[in-house]
């Protein structure tokens, strides 16, 4: 799972509504894996990005150079989109889980795929 | 140079298949390179000739990258119900913009074909020949010309009934070919992760490209399977998510769905299906997640969800249940110790789909998806509505003698407020396509009838 996953993630625990995101993540196996550079993609997801969120999670998993926030310009500035481009695309969490912040509720990422299935007792009607 | 407001004209020649997906393909490829559909034709139906007005070539060109109904597409200098209309036609295009393909320093071949009909070498040089009155003033080269021409016989659609003269004969300049090898390239023979529902390739490209998808979008698919259709967006350059609810389909475990294969292999799941065709990079995530409960934040960030849910005939339509209502021998997947097992009602499915698409949407997003039908009962009030969502497109594809699905492409036009979640229940459509509920029992209906009179004309 992808930190940019992670970003779009939030529990759905009946009763949670909009505190259900951020997930904490806990990563027991996280790899790094090289993905072609792409900047006109980086840039199209800087705007979507819940930054605190992000470095939240960054910060579990002790990622270090993590940019702070958008800065200015930054559809030109390379270094910021390379550094974004790391952060969001080429760390893979492979054992992990994701705990709803409000209800305490886990859902487990197992070879690098969350598990976000709720029983009916769990979910919103 | 052309007087403005003058468009050009092309000739495209289809393929004759997937009739009815054909020009809302045309359509939604033209819109995305900012051409708009305008014909001198009033219908194109059946007929393999598209004549299309386009601004530039560049756009007629970027159509050509993308389209996998059309083979080829022409510059058309001239056309005419018979030889003598089309000479005509040929004198009347301007020579400026013919000169530029034909001066002297050039070199060209002129091609001939004919559909519905085949014609001797003989007849065919007699037809080339006659176009000596046009200015070519370049070198003849069959192997590598810098030009390609091509005259087209039109000798209608029966093989049957083949007139001595054709309907139509059309002359232009070649431009590009279509994409129609991707069929073959992508071809769900040679995949290496199969389900039993995964998409003919080339229905596939037609939906990434009803659905506009481009370069740097992200595309979803909530009932990913196998992740078929994501293949087709990534090949376009979009990023792709796909959920599913089957833990073992996702994870790529359990009994194979090729003939002769007993279990999946490692190298079987949606990742290693991208990977075979080089377009790994595209992979975002895939997660084991029910459609009818999603887990993404509030906000619009998918720009297409193109998407073939469960019918209930081959795949069952699931949905994640309580504790308390497990009937008996349901399968309940071992690692996730969430029971899978409710019945999902198709219309419930397809609402939930049309809210999840109209409120993650970006504006101008698209939704593809496929509606089953039971055709006796079939009517278009039935097509499910959302106030956020327009209906671009709706094509039948049939599946047996009283079902077919029909693609549905909707484009979002609206941003989403939370109330219009319930403006659909009091429509009257919502209680339309409640019939259709039982799509499974009246798709297998047709077959118990036929079985039963089979067994009774062979008693007698």
């Amino acid at each position: 799972m992808r930190l940019l996953t992670h970003n779009l993630l939030s529990s759905h625990v009946r009763g949670v509504g909009p505190r259900g995101f951020p997930l904490r993540l806990q990563a027991t196996e996280v790899r790094i894996n090289p993905v072609e550079f792409n900047p006109d993609f980086i840039v199209r997801m800087i705007p979507k990005v819940e930054w605190a969120a992000l470095l939240e999670a960054a910060d579990n998993l002790h990622l270090i150079e993590v940019p702070k926030e958008p800065i200015q310009g930054y559809e030109h500035n390379e270094e910021f989109l390379r550094k974004m481009h790391h952060v969001l695309l080429e760390v893979e969490v492979l054992e992990g889980t994701l705990q709803c912040p409000e209800s305490g509720r886990v859902f487990p990422i197992s070879r690098g795929i969350p598990n976000m299935l709720l029983s009916d007792e769990e979910t919103e009607t | 140079m052309a007087p403005p407001g003058i468009l050009n004209r092309y000739l495209l020649l289809m393929a004759q298949e997937h009739l009815e997906f054909r020009l809302p393909e045309i359509k939604s490829l033209l819109s995305l390179f900012g051409g708009q559909f305008t014909s001198s034709q009033e219908t194109y139906g059946k007929s393999p000739f598209w004549i299309l007005s386009i601004p530039s070539e560049d756009i007629a060109r970027n159509l050509m990258k993308r389209t996998v109904c059309a083979k080829s597409i022409f510059e058309l200098w001239g056309h005419g119900k018979c030889p003598e209309e089309l000479y005509s036609s040929l004198k009347n295009y301007p020579v400026e913009k013919m000169v530029p393909f034909l001066h002297s320093e050039s070199t060209y071949k002129i091609k001939i074909h004919t559909f519905n009909k085949t014609l001797t070498q003989e007849e065919k040089v007699k037809r080339i020949d006659a176009l000596e009155f046009l200015p070519f003033e370049g070198k003849v080269n069959l192997k590598k010309p810098q030009h390609i021409f091509s005259i087209l016989e039109d000798y209608g659609l029966d093989p049957n009934h083949i007139p001595e003269n054709p309907h139509n004969i059309y002359f232009g300049r070649w431009i590009a070919d279509g994409q129609r090898e991707l069929i073959e390239s992508y071809s769900v023979k040679k995949r290496h992760f199969i389900g039993n529902t995964s998409m003919d390739a080339g229905l596939s490209f037609i939906m990434a490209n009803h659905g506009k998808v481009k370069k740097n979008d992200i595309v979803f698919d909530p009932f990913v399977g196998t992740g078929g259709l994501l293949i087709a967006s990534a090949h376009f350059g979009a990023y792709v998510y796909g959920t599913d609810i089957d833990y073992n389909t996702v994870h790529g475990l359990g009994k194979a769905s090729r003939k002769n294969q007993k279990w999946r292999g490692p190298d079987e799941n949606i990742r290693a299906n991208l990977r075979q065709y080089g377009l790994e990079k595209y992979y975002l995530d895939v997660l084991v997640s029910d459609a009818s409960k999603p887990s993404w934040r509030k906000g619009t960030y998918f720009d297409a969800i193109i998407t073939d849910p469960p019918y209930g005939i081959r795949e069952s339509t699931r949905r994640t249940g309580s504790q308390k209502e497990i009937p008996k021998g349901i399968e309940k997947c071992p690692e996730s110790h969430v029971p899978v097992s409710l019945s999902y009602h198709l219309s419930d499915m397809f609402f939930d789909l049309l809210n999840f698409s109209a409120e993650t949407l970006v504006l101008g997003g698209r939704l593809v998806y496929w509606l089953p039908v039971y055709t006796p009962e079939y009517t278009e009030e039935m097509v499910p509505w959302h106030p956020c969502l327009k209906l671009i497109s709706n094509c039948e594809q049939k599946l047996s003698s009283h079902t077919s699905r029909r693609l549905i492409t909707m484009e979002k036009v609206k941003e989403f407020e939370n109330r219009d979640q319930y403006s659909h229940l009091l429509s009257d459509h919502f209680l339309l396509y409640q019939g259709h509920n039982s799509f499974r029992e009246k798709y297998f209906s047709g077959v118990t009838k036929r079985i039963a009179k089979e067994e009774k004309s062979s008693q007698e």
